[in-house]
């Protein structure tokens, strides 16, 4: 269980009905690293990390993925979360009915086995201390699942989540969008502090801004579905100030969709 | 196609129960009429249901019970849904007897009668003719002069002005053994200025071709407040009707809260009469369709008196090859000015074979008032799902949470506790 986590991804290709959006994408990810990986909207970030969590709606055509040797794209979107991974969603659902505590305690539990639940006092503890660092009011654990949440609070209980499950490797999707710039902080600390040589992070974002607050090892550059570029933070610095138009003279891309909402 | 079943009970049967029960003359005269009369009444018109197949009247309906010395007697079917030694005010019917009454002190002390109905009819009968039948009439069709005629238990609560009940009066009517009748009749009358809670619950032990033909009927007086909360868990054995109405006088407050929990074919009717002016109600309804079960589940307002207003809404899980016919009416009367009603009705489908339909109706022949309705018939999502499944929770686990949440809207709305937790167990139950 110690082991250093190693989510290995090669040639992935993935669809939505006909329509191949990952084009041959392959990536490494091993403990102690942050990735982020930038591009412009459209080009396959959100898709890659649904696909990698295993929403139905896209199909992997070929390629591998690999969690600690195991194939990960013949696990359940449950066994995938079991063995590890986790997705901080840009969307998460609304599910009415279903508090937050309860929620929490059955994904917790359901990762722990029968058996071998956590104990509620354990449990009230942890989620206190982890909304505090959040800086979530309490009244959040008795809510329903998202319902009503702004956009703001549901990026904050995605990263609650994230603390609370404690995976082994952790992709972020847009989990800055809509945040103001103090959301972003809490938002940031919560995930500096998960920061750990047995865990990695795959963080997807549009902007730079949020690479201020977590610090990534390495930059990727993704367009038309594959990895384009690839370097340090200071990657993500140039994209910032530069736009992708120099990526995409530098490697000959013309694709419409990359002009659009840069 | 016409046949002929002989019925297994007769003038002299009713004649005999009503002469072992002392019940007044009057009372006896009114089984007789009604049972003259059901022969010729129709079966209620229902929407979109037919029970002209269902078991009406076969049935024995006098099958007496010996009385139990002490709650712990109780059968398990009854323990296990109430903790009969901790209920302060307990009435336990089997079939066509009361097995068991406890009654607490200090309501007593304060007027407050919570009797079963033999005794009332014996103790308080002027009181009991003055509301006997008279929110839901006999003759209004032959389930109702059925019961009328057949009538073998139930619980007579009056409340006097001004004083209110704080603990919820309970009861728990349970049906058993082939063929046996369930025939009970609540009647609550809630005088000027009074409170009370009143909690029930339907159970049934083995036995065939069972049947329960409740009425309750509940007079709410002017600025009194009546809650009443009942869970029917009947088997798959059991066909049950149930017609219930209140009538509510001026500010009265009427609260239902009801779990429609059955495994058999149910049809349930629930109307509140706001006569005065500013008198509420609240409905509250969840209901669970399993098997092959057929339900029929009304919810029905009037609005007659200004400023009354109403809200209703109803939940409904339907799993394997039930069918549910969901119906919510508000009909507000001219001169029910500024008259505010809503009305909503959700179903969640779970399974390919299962069928709900929601109809939310609005009768309004006022202009100045406010009304609406709102009606859903929908699956889980499978964006639901994703996300739960994300988190490590399985599918099966996943769409559990996601029932019990849909219900939980309307459960977690429900301010006695201990019916919030009988009814959570009876949706536990029939989603297990």
């Amino acid at each position: 269980m110690t082991a250093v986590p190693h989510l290995q991804i090669n040639n992935l290709h993935a669809r939505i009905e006909e329509k191949e959006i990952i084009k041959g994408l392959s990536l490494e990810i091993k403990g102690g690293e942050v990735h982020a990986i930038m591009g412009p909207n459209g080009t396959g970030k959100s898709t890659l990390a649904s696909t990698l969590m295993g929403h139905p709606k896209y199909e992997v055509t070929e390629g591998s993925v690999t969690l600690n040797g195991e194939d990960l794209l013949e696990m359940a979107v449950d066994e995938r979360a079991r063995a590890g991974l986790f997705l901080a969603m840009q969307y998460p659902s609304e599910i009415s009915g279903v508090t937050n505590s309860d929620f929490l305690r059955s994904a917790i539990n359901a990762r722990r086995g029968e058996g071998n639940e956590i104990s509620l006092m354990k449990f009230i503890r942890e989620l206190d201390k982890k909304m505090a660092t959040l800086e979530m009011d309490e009244s959040f654990a008795h809510r329903y699942l998202n319902e009503g949440f702004s956009g703001g609070e549901k990026k904050r209980n995605e990263i609650l989540q994230m603390m609370m499950l404690e995976p082994k490797i952790c992709i972020l999707d847009e989990i800055d969008s809509g945040l103001d710039i103090d959301a972003l902080k809490v938002v940031a600390k919560g995930v500096n502090e998960m920061r750990t040589a047995d865990r990695g992070f795959l963080i997807i974002t549009h902007y730079q801004r949020l690479l201020n607050y977590i610090k990534p090892d390495f930059v990727h550059v993704m367009m038309q579905g594959r990895i384009v570029k690839s370097g340090g933070p200071e990657l993500a610095e140039r994209l910032e100030a530069e736009g992708y138009d120099w990526i995409k003279e530098e490697l000959g891309i013309v694709d419409e969709t990359v002009n659009a909402n840069v | 196609m016409s046949v002929d079943l002989q019925l297994r009970f007769d003038r002299e049967a009713i004649t005999q129960y009503s002469k072992a029960n002392q019940e007044p003359e009057w009372f006896l005269a009114s089984r007789l009429a009604a049972f003259e009369a059901c022969s010729q009444l129709e079966l209620p018109v229902l929407e979109k249901t037919k029970i002209d197949k269902w078991n009406i009247d076969q049935y024995v309906p006098f099958l007496t019970q010996p009385k139990v010395a002490s709650a712990d007697q109780l059968d398990d079917v009854v323990k296990a849904e109430i903790d009969a030694a901790a209920v302060k005010s307990l009435l336990v019917q089997k079939n066509a007897s009361i097995i068991f009454h406890r009654e607490q002190a200090e309501a007593k002390a304060q007027g407050v009668i919570f009797t079963d109905l033999a005794t009332a009819l014996r103790e308080h009968g002027d009181l009991v003719k003055k509301y006997w039948m008279q929110a839901v009439a006999a003759d209004e069709h032959r389930l109702t002069a059925l019961h009328a005629a057949l009538v073998n238990g139930g619980v007579f609560i009056y409340v006097p002005k001004n004083v209110e009940v704080d603990v919820p009066l309970q009861a728990v009517f349970q049906v058993a053994g082939d063929g046996a009748l369930l025939c009970p009749h609540v009647l609550i009358v809630a005088e000027a200025n009074s409170k009370v809670t009143y909690v029930d619950t339907y159970v049934s032990s083995a036995g065939t071709s069972m049947v329960a033909n409740s009425v309750v009927e509940v007079f709410v007086g002017p600025g009194a407040s009546v809650q009443m909360a009942s869970v029917r868990s009947l088997s798959a054995e059991v066909h049950d009707y149930v017609f219930r109405r209140a009538i509510l006088d001026r500010d009265g407050k009427m609260e239902w809260i009801l779990g429609e929990m059955n495994d058999g074919n149910t049809v349930a009717n629930n109307t509140t009469v706001l006569k005065g002016s500013g008198s509420a109600v609240n409905t509250k309804t969840v209901s669970v369709g399993t098997g092959s079960q057929r339900q029929n589940l009304t919810s029905q307002v009037q609005h007659i008196g200004t400023h009354s207003e109403s809200d209703m809404l109803s939940k409904a899980v339907m799993t394997d090859e039930a069918t549910a016919i969901l119906n919510g009416i508000t009909k507000i009367e001219k001169g029910a000015e500024k008259a505010n009603g809503e009305q909503a009705e959700n179903i969640l489908m779970l399974s390919e074979k299962a069928r709900g339909d929601a109809n939310p109706i609005l009768l309004i022949d006022e202009d100045d008032v406010k009304a609406g309705h709102a009606a859903s018939v929908g699956r889980i999502s499978e964006e639901s799902v994703y996300y739960l499944m994300s988190r490590g929770i399985t599918r099966k686990e996943a769409e559990r949470l996601i029932v019990l949440g849909f219900l939980d809207s309307v459960v977690t709305e429900i301010p006695i506790e201990e019916v919030k937790n009988r009814l959570r167990q009876a949706l536990e139950r029939k989603l297990a």
